[in-house]
């Protein structure tokens, strides 16, 4: 009796590495004089969610904010080494920041529809990039709100003000705003945290689906959050000189259940002091 | 009130497809491990009959797969609870998993037994012809199969009545325990080779426990209720 | 029993009345002084109705003034006056302040914006009438006449650091993740401030218009200095005869806004001096209208934004 015995394969268990997106090399930033982060080192795969977690103050939105150059915005905020998004620095004065905004699309703690209607809300990006033809942006806002699986919620009310709607759904609304300009890297920062338990499984479950396009960090305060869905986690920490910097990276599961730095497992046990 | 009650149960179950997913792997993997065992019990038990010493070192290298698989279920059960927060029946069924799992590993260190016996006792004749061995392997992987698909649909009233057919494999036992004494009186040489067969049945008898622990199992996730299942009418 | 317990236990009876007491005369204190500061807003409320509400008709809003003693005066003159010159006002303070306050908004600290927050701050404490001298030296010496024209521009800087001021403080009060939201689409600033932090701003933005035309709506001294005052000012009239000599729609306009204009205020401040009852009386209802005017402003501005506000939350 012959019995074929494969190695025993979880598809969920380990995400295959599948290729870099995005490389953090050497990266510190700076307000004024102040060392917010440093020797930050990282490699997003693509295809794959990456959360970022750590105590707060450690420089977790910082860090993400430098993948789309949103730290632009910061008066005194400078920025040295490198960030490579498909190769290219991101962070060189020579770059256009709006091509990298519109590659790396953004989406925040709190949800925050413009004070538009749900179509015009989504039709904002493609607008900004000279799409005006009436049918054009109707098939781009379509697209974009069933990718966020707002559309059939919202199909009859598209003129209706994004506020109208429930805080899970302005969330998703913005989500379906970042993809109308066809983003490659989407960086959510603390999407859920404004949002009640329901609303926050409906926003994991689609970043599940979103990752089968998409490259997606997050920045999350709530480690069950990281560990369900998430398949890269990198733990950062401050310093003595309250500097942040990456203390592990790793397999999501790896840092869940054997994490290698003690901070780290004291941190997702909830030891950390 | 009925449609609104269902559409958030629908979206409920959309909204952990993922845990869902990994759920159900898991209990497939379970699945593919108790098949495994079925047939590693089958094989051995086959091999001492045939006195096929190849077949039963296969059974031996066989068993360290089991293992392999047992601390990949292990393993995997542990990523899921960390990583997705599972509560109540959740939880119970992959505590369940884990405990089944570990049953069914040493279930597959019994079959390994039985070819190590199947080894030590190459170079000599069987001190009878194998029938109520098989038997009692048959009715044993019979339960086991049972068990483990009532595990997986959670039928209770399935899981709640194996256990009494633990009976038949014990009157087996005696009967074979029984026979081999009188070979043992009758002849005190075949002390040995009466008491490798003896070990064998011991394991199958063992084996026949063990699938009660994993009705118990099936009994607990689906009900949350831990007791033990009524076994054996029969004293030894 | 702890030693609290026993203290307060023992004097439960007499502190309780005693709290009791102080809170119904304190009660008693801010509700009379409250109705004491009612007192003088209802009384002037009351008068002016009262008084303003006998003479007012039809005639009153749609005939010019007429020589004493002949009935069916009016006041025309002065509401359209005060049309022309709030509506000029506007126009010269909305786009200036509203960028003003985008700049003040965005750059807080840096020299200008310190330059600019410290002039609006002496801007809003200028005496209207300096205000109405410096549109009189600027504008009506140098044009050789008194004209609508200065009027608004006096207005207007009165105007300015209040409508200044409130867009600011609107424009703080829009989300910053909102900004970042457009930005982060890949929107340049302008178009981000234009296309989301106005409309978000926009209601607390009208409200401070309102508020600063409401305060202009009353001005007298800067346009004694400015619009003169003008009886006979006619909008009707000079369109009539602008359209019969064959005037463009801007040489229409540049005659209405360049000839001296009465207003409201004016006019109530002009009757309320002559000794005859008559006009006395008429100044009263002069009174009336201009009240009534700043009402009508303020409601519908109110009634405005709640049903905006409304229809953006749905």
């Amino acid at each position: 009796m012959k019995m074929e015995i494969s190695e025993s394969v979880f598809q969920t268990a380990v995400a295959r590495e599948s290729g870099a997106k995005v490389e953090v090399i050497n990266l510190a930033v700076y307000y004024g004089n102040f060392r917010a982060l440093k020797d930050i080192n990282l490699t997003v795969q693509e295809k794959r969610i990456t959360a970022i977690i750590g105590p707060s103050g450690c420089g977790k939105s910082t860090l993400l904010r430098s993948f789309n150059r949103m730290n632009d915005l910061t008066p005194g905020c400078r920025m040295e080494g490198e960030v490579r998004l498909d190769g290219e620095n991101v962070l060189l004065s020579s770059m256009d920041v709006v091509s990298v905004r519109r590659r790396v699309g953004m989406v925040f703690q709190r949800p925050n529809p413009f004070p538009k209607s749900i179509f015009d809300n989504v039709a904002y990006g493609p607008r900004l990039y000279g799409i005006h033809r009436k049918s054009d942006l109707e098939a781009i806002v379509e697209n974009s709100l069933k990718a966020s699986a707002l559309w059939n919620e919202v199909k009859d009310k598209l003129n209706q003000s994004g506020l109208s709607i429930s805080g899970g759904q302005q969330q998703r609304l913005c989500i379906a705003r970042a993809l109308a300009v066809e983003p490659e890297v989407i960086l959510m920062d603390e999407p859920a945290s404004a949002l009640d338990p329901i609303s926050t499984l409906k926003i994991e479950e689609l970043m599940q689906e979103l990752k089968k396009d998409y490259t997606i960090v997050i920045v999350t305060h709530n480690m069950q959050q990281a560990a369900r869905v998430s398949d890269y986690t990198a733990m950062m920490m401050i310093d003595d000189a309250r500097a942040g910097h990456l203390i592990e990276f790793d397999h999501t599961n790896t840092i869940f259940t054997r994490p290698k730095d003690k901070r780290t497992e004291d941190y997702v046990t909830g030891r950390f002091g | 009130m009925g449609i609104i009650g269902k559409q958030s149960l629908g979206a409920t179950v959309q909204m952990r497809k993922t845990f869902e997913t990994e759920i159900q792997q898991l209990k497939d993997e379970m699945l593919l491990l108790g098949s495994m065992v079925e047939q590693q019990i089958l094989g051995s038990v086959d091999a001492l009959k045939k006195r096929d010493t190849d077949a039963s070192r296969r059974i031996q290298e066989t068993d360290l797969q089991v293992n392999a698989r047992r601390y990949a279920i292990e393993e995997q059960v542990m990523i899921v609870i960390a990583t997705q927060q599972p509560m109540a029946h959740d939880l119970r069924l992959l505590a369940s998993i884990l405990e089944v799992s570990g049953e069914l590993e040493r279930m597959g260190d019994y079959a390994k037994g039985i070819a190590t016996v199947s080894i030590r006792m190459a170079d000599q004749p069987l001190l009878k012809p194998l029938i109520d061995i098989p038997r009692m392997a048959e009715k044993g992987v019979d339960m086991l199969h049972r068990a483990l698909t009532a595990f997986t649909i959670e039928d209770v009233e399935t899981a709640r009545s194996i256990p009494a057919e633990d009976d038949e494999v014990d009157e087996l036992y005696i009967q074979i325990y029984n026979e081999l004494m009188m070979f043992v009186v009758q002849d005190p040489k075949t002390i040995e080779r009466a008491n490798w067969l003896l070990w064998v049945a011991h394991n199958l008898e063992r084996l026949a426990d063990r699938v009660s622990n994993i009705c118990e199992r099936t009994v607990f996730t689906a009900t949350g209720e831990m007791k033990e299942l009524e076994q054996t009418k029969i004293k030894r | 029993m702890s030693l609290f317990s026993e203290l307060m236990d023992r004097n439960r009876v007499k502190r309780t009345r005693q709290r009791k007491t102080a809170n119904a005369g304190m009660l008693t204190l801010t509700g009379l002084l409250t109705a004491l500061a009612l007192v003088p807003l209802f009384w002037i409320i009351g008068y002016v109705v009262i008084q303003g509400g006998k003479n007012i008709n039809l005639d009153f809003f749609i005939n010019l003034p007429r020589p004493l003693g002949i009935s069916g005066g009016g006041v025309l003159s002065a509401i359209e006056g005060t049309l022309v010159v709030t509506l000029l006002a506007a126009v010269f303070a909305i786009p200036p302040g509203v960028l003003a306050a985008f700049y003040a908004a965005r750059s807080p600290n840096t020299p200008l914006g310190v330059a600019l927050r410290f002039s609006t701050d002496v801007l809003a404490g200028v005496p209207s009438i300096v205000v109405g001298l410096f549109a009189y030296t600027l504008l009506v010496v140098p044009m050789k006449h008194y004209s609508g024209l200065a009027g608004g521009a006096a207005l207007a800087v009165l105007m300015l650091p209040t409508i200044i001021r409130t867009t600011e403080e609107m424009l703080k009060l829009v989300p910053a993740s909102l900004r970042e939201a457009s930005l982060g689409l890949g929107a340049p600033e302008w178009k981000t401030s234009l296309r989301v932090l106005l409309p978000a701003a926009s209601s607390g933005i009208i409200t401070g218009f309102l508020l600063a035309l409401a305060r202009a709506v009353g001005e007298t001294a800067p346009l004694l200095m400015t619009a003169l005052g003008n009886e006979r000012f006619d909008i009707k009239q000079i369109i009539t005869s602008g359209v019969q000599s064959h005037l463009s729609v801007f040489q229409i306009i540049g005659h209405i806004i360049n000839a001296p204009v009465d207003s409201l205020p004016l006019t109530l401040w002009k009757y309320a001096q002559q000794p005859y009852p008559e006009r006395v009386a008429q100044a009263w209802t002069v009174a009336l209208v201009l009240m009534l005017f700043v009402l009508i402003v303020n409601v519908s501005a109110r009634v405005w934004i709640q049903s905006r506000t409304r229809r953006m939350k749905g």
